[in-house]
């Protein structure tokens, strides 16, 4: 036993699997401690808001204010509203006004924004769409202000008099330390369509689809073993309604059966395990044929014709005659079943039937989502790209373990 | 041909047992729901409905359309009955568009897709599994850890890819659809352009996806075969290398072939996921549309009908299977 633990580890393949598959594992169990957030909580008022550090502005006025001069803080801030895009922009709308190109130029932010200030008119149709010409009032707005150097005041409306009384003011070269403010929330993969913090939510996803993965593949396994077992070692009449049944449900493909069951259950009634169990029962057959041929070609060693002339049962001979010469085996198949049982999930969950919605988050549903905002077709890349990559970074790990695995188990397929 | 006949018979016969036995499940598993089926149908699809008589209309009509309050098997019978005139009802949510003519609008868009793409995708899987056993190497260490991460992938998120890198990111295909939005179906050029346009990325996903698992199939197969004792004779009598790489990829190309026909219903079901990120006008985007329309009639139909798809499909890869296989040939002989 040791022996072979020590053989399977020095594959490298199964080496690779399992370190990721470990470190999922781990950051699924970890990170709820450190997180207690409600994995479905909706924090965000909008949908997909970018991945990044949020940071309180009402707090960050009124914490401590820093003097920095910095040469390029101004630069840097005419650059976020005036890019090499804008600029083109306003070069067209005063093409349009009727400026000769020759006074145009769009490199002296001074001269540009003279131009522009003292020709722009919203009320100007220009012979251009309406859309274009909310782009440039927007625009215009965006850029109010943008070369002064004046700061701006903080000020509470006095409840009685209804008057503006100052309170603080920022200049431009005013900055706090995030440290200091008090209200910073970071979401490094922004949030949904709904406004949930996806990496919490991906983390209680990942949970559920293994959880997933687990039952419908224990489940799958068991189904399989059993009924391989029976099948190939008691033979005959057994073996031949067994190995009928396995033979009608290769060919009739569990996909199928997966969706009248899920769509018969109805949606309320399809919790994350329901689903799990489905897919579980949908999913033996490659277990148990494998099953049966292993048991088949053991049925007749000389070990096994021993302890039957020994008298010991029909279960007693299964279990210690015949189960630890395919161990191996059925556990490559399980990590297979666990893999294509998260797969499954997804799957359904993409056709509208997964688990309920309400309760807990899989990588099925996050994905089904994503989709249904469009997320992948606006480059919203945060709301399926992670997902995506957890689902194939699950698959990929259980798949490279069970390829060394056989590695290890079948000499013929070593390198 | 006596051996062939005998081969042709049995894979018949098993064809239609298992017809016999889906169709069954078919009547089964949804008659399978704990109480009145007609009452949640029913209840599924006058959800915020307020008049009591639309509702028990509705419920008349339903116990009426399924025979419920007949005895099972002649509920049976009636099932039977319809599905062979190709009556399998009206839909729910599409009213009163009848089911078959839903799916008859549909199911081309899925065969045209998804065989075609899988048939060149196995081929193709093949050649690189075929070439990764035989050049070892640098090929087989780039092409086998590719081959493992593609198959593993789900259909949905190489679609999904797709779309980003060479539909928004790219913009040299259409995102969604089976042809431009603009257009009606008709014969003319313009149109069929835009529908090999559109054909393009569910295509290749589904190549894609499939190329991986074949590869990976068919290197083990070769390396099996590459070991077997006939190739180290053929080697010891000095034949040449080329002469015995033919044998050998021949006879590890049988078991894929089988592998083929065992696995095109998974594959069948993964591209349909496919097609619904591609919003391609097939089955795949029916049996949604039927999902979220709690169409129940539409589903029962779409899913018999993809039934009766995979096991044809697996029917005429078995019988191709029993034409190149020696061995059957061969028992003609005896």
């Amino acid at each position: 036993m040791k022996n072979m633990l020590q053989q399977i580890f020095r594959s490298s393949k199964f080496l690779i699997g399992f370190t990721i598959f470990m470190t999922m594992l781990l950051t699924v169990i970890i990170y709820p401690l450190i997180v207690k957030d409600e994995p479905l909580a909706i924090i965000g008022q909008g949908t997909f808001f970018e991945p990044g550090i949020y940071v309180n502005v009402f707090d960050s006025i009124n914490s401590t204010h820093y003097t920095l001069s910095l040469n390029d803080a101004a630069a840097r801030r005419i650059a976020s509203k005036l890019g090499d895009q804008e600029r083109l922009d306003m070069k067209d709308w005063l093409l349009a006004f009727g400026i000769p190109e020759n006074e145009i130029d769009i490199h002296d932010n001074t001269k540009l924004m003279e131009l522009w200030v003292n020709n722009y008119d919203s009320k100007l149709a220009l012979g251009m769409t309406s859309a274009k010409r909310n782009y440039y009032a927007r625009l215009d707005k965006s850029l109010k202000g943008i070369l002064g150097t004046e700061g701006v005041i903080i000020a509470i409306k006095n409840t009685e008099t209804g008057l503006l009384e100052e309170t603080n003011s920022i200049v431009q070269t005013d900055y706090v330390n995030i440290g200091q403010v008090s209200s910073i929330r970071i979401l490094p993969l922004g949030t949904d369509n709904f406004g949930r913090d996806i990496l919490t939510e991906l983390v209680s996803a990942t949970r559920t689809s293994l959880q997933i993965g687990f039952v419908a593949g224990i489940i799958a396994t068991l189904i399989g073993l059993t009924l391989g077992l029976f099948a190939g070692y008691i033979g005959g009449l057994v073996d031949d309604v067994i190995m009928f049944i396995t033979n009608l449900f290769t060919v009739i493909p569990g996909f199928v059966l997966l969706i009248l069951i899920s769509f018969s259950i109805g949606q309320e009634q399809r919790g994350a395990i329901t689903v799990a169990v489905v897919i579980g029962f949908t999913s033996w057959v490659w277990t148990a044929r494998a099953v049966r041929s292993q048991v088949v070609s053991l049925r007749n060693r000389d070990h096994v014709n021993l302890s039957k002339l020994s008298g010991h049962s029909i279960v007693h001979i299964i279990l210690a005659d015949i189960l630890p010469y395919i161990a191996s085996y059925v556990i490559m198949a399980l990590i297979l079943q666990i893999s294509s049982g998260i797969l499954a999930e997804a799957g359904l969950s993409i056709l509208g039937l997964g688990p309920k919605t309400t309760e807990v988050p899989t990588l099925g549903l996050m994905m089904n989502w994503a989709m249904i905002y469009s997320a992948h077709v606006t480059g919203k890349w945060w709301a399926y790209i992670p997902v995506l990559v957890t689902i194939a970074m699950v698959s990929f790990s259980m798949n490279l373990m069970n390829t060394g695995l056989d590695q290890v188990f079948n000499p013929a397929l070593r390198d | 041909m006596k051996g062939y006949q005998e081969y042709f018979l049995r894979k018949l016969g098993w064809f239609l047992i298992t017809f016999v036995f889906a169709f069954l499940l078919n009547f089964i598993l949804p008659r399978m729901m704990p109480g009145d089926p007609v009452a949640v149908i029913t209840q599924r699809v006058t959800q915020g409905m307020t008049s009591q008589t639309g509702v028990a209309k509705i419920y008349q009509e339903y116990s009426e359309l399924f025979g419920t309050n007949k005895p099972m098997l002649e509920q049976f019978f009636l099932y039977v009955k319809n599905v062979s005139q190709g009556n399998f009802g009206i839909s729910f949510s599409q009213y009163p568009r009848p089911v078959a003519e839903i799916i008859k609008s549909s199911i081309w868009w899925t065969v045209c897709l998804q065989f075609p793409a899988i048939i060149v995708g196995w081929l193709i899987g093949n050649t690189l599994g075929a070439l990764a056993a035989y050049l070892k190497g640098g090929f087989d260490k780039v092409i086998m850890p590719v081959s493992i991460f593609v198959s593993n992938f789900p259909a949905f998120g190489m679609a999904i890819i797709m779309v980003v890198i060479f539909a928004t990111t790219l913009k040299w295909f259409p995102i969604s659809g089976g042809y431009g939005f603009d257009q009606i179906p008709n014969m003319s050029w313009t149109f069929v352009w835009s529908v090999i346009v559109h054909y393009q990325l569910p295509f290749w996903s589904i190549v894609l996806i499939s190329i991986g698992g074949q590869a990976i199939g068919m290197r083990s197969m070769s390396i099996y075969e590459l070991n077997a004792d006939y190739v180290k004779y053929s080697r010891f009598l000095g034949i040449n290398d080329r002469k015995i790489v033919g044998y050998v990829f021949r006879n590890a190309m049988l078991p894929q072939v089988t592998g083929l026909a065992l696995s095109i219903g998974t594959m069948v079901g993964g591209a349909l996921v496919a097609e619904i990120i591609f919003s391609y006008p097939g089955l795949g985007n029916t049996i949604l549309k039927a999902v979220v329309g709690q169409d129940y009639p539409l589903i029962s139909g779409v899913t018999l009908i993809i039934t009766l798809m995979v096991l044809s499909a697996n029917f005429i890869i078995e019988i191709i299977y029993g034409i190149i296989d020696p061995r059957i040939k061969a028992t003609q002989a005896d």
